[in-house]
């Protein structure tokens, strides 16, 4: 394909897309003449190459497209939908010439008289006294066609095909003229819609056409002989070009050399009197058009400042300027070692100059996005058209710029995201209306920058996720079971729409069904280092927000040492550092050989670099001191143990080479700014490897899939443990205040019962049964203990094994007491502990005090609404030891049924996520009326996103507290309470 | 071919016009007592020794990475590859540096040598008693005055993708 086609397809195709946005935004205001001007250019444009090229199906389609903005342009027609309509028709239809184009390189055959027809028809019609001017196909469009015969009676106007071949005479004609430097002097400072619509409009008076002419400052201008004749020459050649019939042409020409000596400037004060035919080409433009004007200027103006340039230079370019900027940091290193060298103040300048230029190319790869929503808008139009609805597309900061890699990535399911909100979401006007929200839906974008981020939100005010119909859908694709649909939230349920093969549309339209889902869009923008996440409101409508990197190519990492080899750990998935030291308040401690860390009260799991890399051994270690660098990936959190943290640097990232790729625990490797080239630690690959989150499917997408809906999953840290026969043990790691080892002599029997002196307390340790007596013997005993206040308790076990993160089912209610059940943790049936059991063991008095206290002094009655026996199961017991007394019941209809029967609580603890009446509708319920209207209610949650937490404030919940946190949860409680006594 | 410090080839090229048969030049290397050769048009550079950051957890033949130009060049160590004893200690490898699949790779071997020019009447293929491990890096031999030359097939050497070794 030669460069010029190129370029031309390249143009136009730009020139398509802004058309396609200012029509629509013209069928919106349709007043708007600069609007309609741009447009009309814009066309006019597109047509004017496609002459210039030779390609004669294009250019009959782009005319008479033009033809009828032309039409519009002039007011004798008006801006309709049907107009909007039949022009982005004929929009289209360029667009799938030049696809064919593009591929062959030769514009494919093909018949367009029927658009072309109805575009005529319509600009005809506009005009409503001219029913006889029968579309003809205008002899560009079908040169092959039979030439008009010549009738007698007719003007030459109708003989030659009306306004349509006139315009394309005026167009080829027009195009030469512009190329002849003899008569640039003639139009010298008109603008080029000046000068073609005063041609085209004299020509066609000129053969009897209408005279929609009027004084124009072009016909006065003078001429001379020659350039007269060099005029008509170019006439002549458009007419044989045009295959305008013989007889006809020469009548044409006859009548142009009539007016010769007009044009030729025998009398210059006639013309300044403006009598019509004047001119060498003759006569009369339409009313000068300010607009057109200016237009033209501006597009000129823009022209001259930008140019195309290859996006493969660019990324070229981009390369070099990497590399130059690893260069300079080089140069600047060794600088440093020599203060006073003289070439300080030159390598200052190259560092500056260095600096500037990589930013300069930086931006050269920035694009706004409005550049991939540039379809968004016609897309609506189209879609509300076919769908019959009414929707508004708002698009907000347009202008944000990102990089064109990034941009590329995220334009289709951009595009995917739209069309679905418009297609499922928005509803039709008159189910709007019975909603009572108004007619028009609207669709939001918004886009803008956070923090090395770029946050893009899709936002529509439709009917929202159909709750039910996702839950349909989960079932027939086996994707979940009934059971764990019931423990699912409802955005649990939601995050399903993200998954392959998932629409809930349930009738494919021509919109939907395209075979891209929203896992495609979710996988799109994972694949870029992004997220997606969504909130939906059924009945009010759906959030999209997603936060994507400003590029791909620098990231910012901080750079670690382990074992004297540094490695890059990306910045975005680093929470903290934390330095440990064994003589420190903070130390590494080690469960069975897994390095943990007790950090604000939690465990945190750590990952040692020097094992997972089979780095040198421990031993080999100069300093005691660890840094943890504490990494977050999904809602996990852990550490990695490092012995050195340097600095954070800007790293580009360089994909590894093949025989490295399997190694899942690096994501590239950089060169840093002293020229060593270091790996980059791959964050999610090192938890993966670690068994620490994976749960047995190796794909990554799945991985991912799990990893989110852990979110919601009330997946836990569980601590398991080996203590006695049977299976292992597994309690919440939240509820084990610390590990520990005691020696075993030191055990003492007190009271019949096993006691060791731990922090200055006598502290009672509670074997599970079947456990062996092991006072008095050697070695070291671990202890879980459970604390709570001032008092502690110790689980004696035999061995701890490992934390895992793992969904809490209990599947198997337990039989014997101290277990809640049995549930599958890491591939193993495993028993659930009851804490409350064993703490009963160790201090009957807590539980001797719920029985015989509560009715002796004022009983602080809690009510607790959970449909999860687990967590009755473990808090009940729980808040009694901490001397409440608690009722538990299942499901709020329970709960409303004891408010109902004239139950007194002073205090009701509510789950959020419940089958059936969900917290929120049970809050609601209690606080609109009946005597519990004034009992504090504290929502219960394992997860507490910032919406729920306004939500839950909003129907009423006084309080909030995370179903782990136990201590946050005797804390509230105890306020609420006191509350209450101090208002009461 | 930036960076080639041999400059052999010229003296090379007057030897063998007189020869018959076809011409071609190789780069030659040695490790231990054995020579080798690549074509000279599959290398880009010639290394001396090099900072080498070691990648943990590769598989023993990548010895690490290296920092071209701003290009990221993984080496692989031709001993291990070949089945020979690791280079004794304190004793510095060289590199060639050569593409494969648009991918740099620098392979390491105890020297590099000058550029020859050898000629085809003076090649077989391999012998087949030759060791099977060479013989799979091997695309033949030529006979040299006094040694013999193993042409290396920077394909196969570079073809780590069916063995899913991991370390």
């Amino acid at each position: 394909m030669d460069d010029l086609l190129s370029e031309f397809l390249t143009e136009t195709n730009e020139n398509l897309a802004v058309l396609d946005v200012e029509l629509v935004k013209l069928e919106q205001n349709p007043n708007d003449i600069d609007l309609l001007s741009n447009i009309f250019r814009l066309v006019h444009t597109v047509k004017g190459t496609c002459g210039f090229l030779g390609l004669p199906r294009l250019e009959s389609v782009a005319h008479a497209g033009e033809n009828v903005l032309g039409k519009v342009r002039d007011g004798e027609l008006e801006v309709t939908p049907q107009a909007v309509t039949l022009i982005l028709a004929c929009l289209d239809r360029i667009r799938s010439i030049m696809g064919d184009l593009e591929a062959s390189g030769t514009e494919p055959a093909g018949d367009d008289s029927e658009l072309i027809k109805s575009l005529n028809a319509f600009a005809d019609g506009g005009k409503a006294a001219a029913p006889a001017a029968a579309p003809a196909p205008t002899p560009a469009a079908a040169p092959a066609a039979p030439a008009p015969e010549v009738k007698s009676g007719a003007s030459i106007y109708e003989q030659i095909g009306g306004m349509g071949t006139v315009d394309a005479v005026v167009e080829v004609m027009f195009n030469r003229v512009m190329g002849d430097l003899r008569l640039k002097s003639v139009f010298e400072g008109d603008s080029i819609d000046h000068v073609q619509g005063y041609m085209r409009e004299h020509l066609a008076k000129m053969c009897g056409g209408p005279d929609t002419s009027a004084p124009h400052p072009i016909a006065g201008r003078a001429m001379s002989d020659e350039q007269f004749d060099a005029l008509c020459g170019h006439l002549q050649a458009a007419l044989n070009t045009l295959e305008v019939p013989q007889q006809i042409a020469a009548m044409i020409m006859g009548m142009v050399y009539a007016g010769r000596e007009e044009a030729t400037g025998s009398a210059p004060a006639i013309v300044e009197a403006a009598p019509p035919p004047v001119e060498a080409k003759p006569v009369k433009a339409a009313a000068p058009k300010k607009e057109a004007g200016d237009g033209e200027a501006k597009e000129s103006a823009i022209a001259n400042q930008s140019i195309r340039v290859n996006v493969e230079l660019l990324e070229n370019l981009m390369t070099m300027v990497s590399e130059l900027v690893l260069t300079r940091n080089q140069v600047l290193q060794i600088l440093r070692k020599h203060k006073d060298s003289e070439f300080a103040a030159p390598l200052q300048r190259l560092n500056h100059v260095t600096s500037e230029l990589q930013e300069g190319v930086m931006k050269t790869r920035m694009q706004p996005i409005g550049n991939a929503w540039a379809k968004l808008p016609r897309i609506i139009r189209d879609l509300s058209h076919e769908l019959k609805k009414k929707i508004d597309l708002v698009m907000i900061g347009q202008e944000t710029e990102l990089d064109r890699q990034v941009l590329e990535m995220i334009k289709d399911p951009l595009t995917h995201m739209v069309r679905n909100s418009a297609d499922h979401a928005i509803e039709t006007p008159e189910e709007r209306r019975r909603a009572g929200k108004p007619e028009t839906g609207k669709i939001t974008l918004n886009a803008y920058h956070e923090g090395g981020h770029i946050i893009i939100e899709v936002v529509d005010d439709g009917k929202g996720l159909a709750l039910d119909k996702i839950k349909a859908k989960i079932l027939q694709n086996n994707l979940a079971t009934e059971a764990e649909l019931e423990n699912m939230s409802d955005q649990q349920i939601q995050q399903y729409i993200f998954k392959a093969g998932f629409s809930t549309a349930a009738k494919v339209t021509s919109v939907s069904g395209r075979g891209v889902g929203m896992d495609v869009v979710r996988t799109n923008i994972e694949k870029i280092g992004g997220t997606i996440e969504l909130r939906s409101v059924e009945g009010k409508g759906t959030t999209f927000s997603i936060k994507i990197p400003l590029t791909l190519a620098i990231v910012s990492a901080l750079v670690v040492e382990c074992a004297n080899e540094r490695f890059a750990i990306p910045q975005i998935s680093v929470v903290e550092l934390v330095r440990a030291s064994p003589t420190g308040e903070l130390k590494v401690e080690r469960i069975n050989d897994t390095p943990v860390l007790r950090l604000r009260n939690k465990l945190l799991p750590l990952v040692s670099l020097r094992e997972k890399l089979k780095l040198e051994a421990e031993s080999d270690r100069s300093s005691d001191d660890t840094f943890i660098v504490v990494t977050q990936v999904g809602t996990y959190q852990f550490g990695i143990m490092v012995d050195r943290v340097f600095d954070t640097e800007e790293i580009v990232v360089k994909p590894v080479a093949p025989i490295l790729r399997h190694i899942e625990v690096f994501s590239g490797n950089t060169i840093l700014g002293d020229g060593s080239v270091i790996m980059i630690l791959d964050p999610n690959g090192i938890a993966a490897t670690s068994g620490q989150i994976s749960m047995g499917d190796a794909e990554q997408a799945e991985k991912q899939a799990l990893r989110s809906r852990a979110h919601g999953d009330e997946a836990v840290p569980l601590l398991l443990f080996r203590a006695g026969q049977g299976a292992p043990k597994a309690v919440p790691l939240a509820l084990v205040a610390r590990l520990e080892e005691i020696e075993r002599n030191t055990i003492e029997h007190s009271n019949d019962r096993l006691v060791v002196q731990y922090r200055g307390q006598l502290m009672p340790l509670v074997p599970l049964e079947g456990y062996p007596d092991v006072t008095g013997k050697e070695g070291r005993q671990p202890v879980l203990v459970f604390s709570d206040r001032d008092h502690s308790m110790g689980l004696m076990v035999d061995e701890i094994v490992d934390i895992v993160e793992a969904k809490l089912n209990v599947d198997l209610a337990a039989e014997t007491p101290g277990r809640i059940g049995s549930a599958i943790i890491a591939g193993q049936a495993t028993d659930i502990i009851d804490t409350g059991f064993f703490l009963s063991q160790a201090f009957a008095d807590w539980f001797g005090s719920r029985h015989d206290d509560t009715v002796g002094r004022k009983s602080r009655r809690v009510l607790m609404v959970d449909d999860s026996a687990f967590f009755r199961n473990l808090l009940a017991p729980q808040l009694s030891a901490a001397g409440f007394s608690v009722t538990t019941v299942d499901s709020g209809d329970k709960a409303l049924e004891m408010a109902e029967a004239g139950e007194q609580f002073d205090l009701i603890i509510s789950d959020i996520e419940m089958p059936g009446m969900d917290g929120f509708a049970f809050c609601e319920a209690i606080k609109k009326s009946g005597h519990w209207q004034n009992t504090p209610i504290i929502a219960l949650s394992s997860h507490a996103s910032p919406q729920e937490l306004a939500k839950g404030r909003s129907v009423g919940f006084d309080d909030y507290v995370a179903k782990y946190d136990r201590e946050g949860l005797v804390h509230i409680l105890n306020e609420a309470l006191s509350e209450v006594r101090g208002a009461a | 071919m930036s960076g080639m410090k041999n400059g052999a080839g010229s003296e090379f090229s007057a030897a063998t016009s007189a020869a018959s048969g076809e011409q071609r030049d190789y780069v030659t290397m040695s490790i231990g007592d054995q020579m080798f050769g690549i074509p000279v048009l599959t290398v880009q550079d010639v290394l001396g020794p090099q900072n080498i950051a070691r990648v943990p957890l590769a598989p023993p033949e990548v010895a690490g990475s290296l920092n071209l130009r701003g290009r990221i060049v993984t080496a692989i160590d031709v001993r291990p590859r070949l089945g020979l004893p690791t280079r004794e200690g304190g004793k510095s490898a060289m590199s060639v540096v050569v593409e494969h699949d648009g991918e740099l790779y620098s392979l390491l071997v105890d020297s590099v040598g000058e550029v020859l020019s050898l000629n085809s009447r003076d090649y077989q293929r391999n012998p087949p008693t030759l060791n099977p491990r060479l013989r799979e890096f091997s695309d033949g031999i030529y006979r040299l005055n006094g040694s013999l030359l193993v042409v290396l097939s920077v394909g196969s050497l570079l073809d780590f993708g069916t063995r899913p070794e991991v370390a």
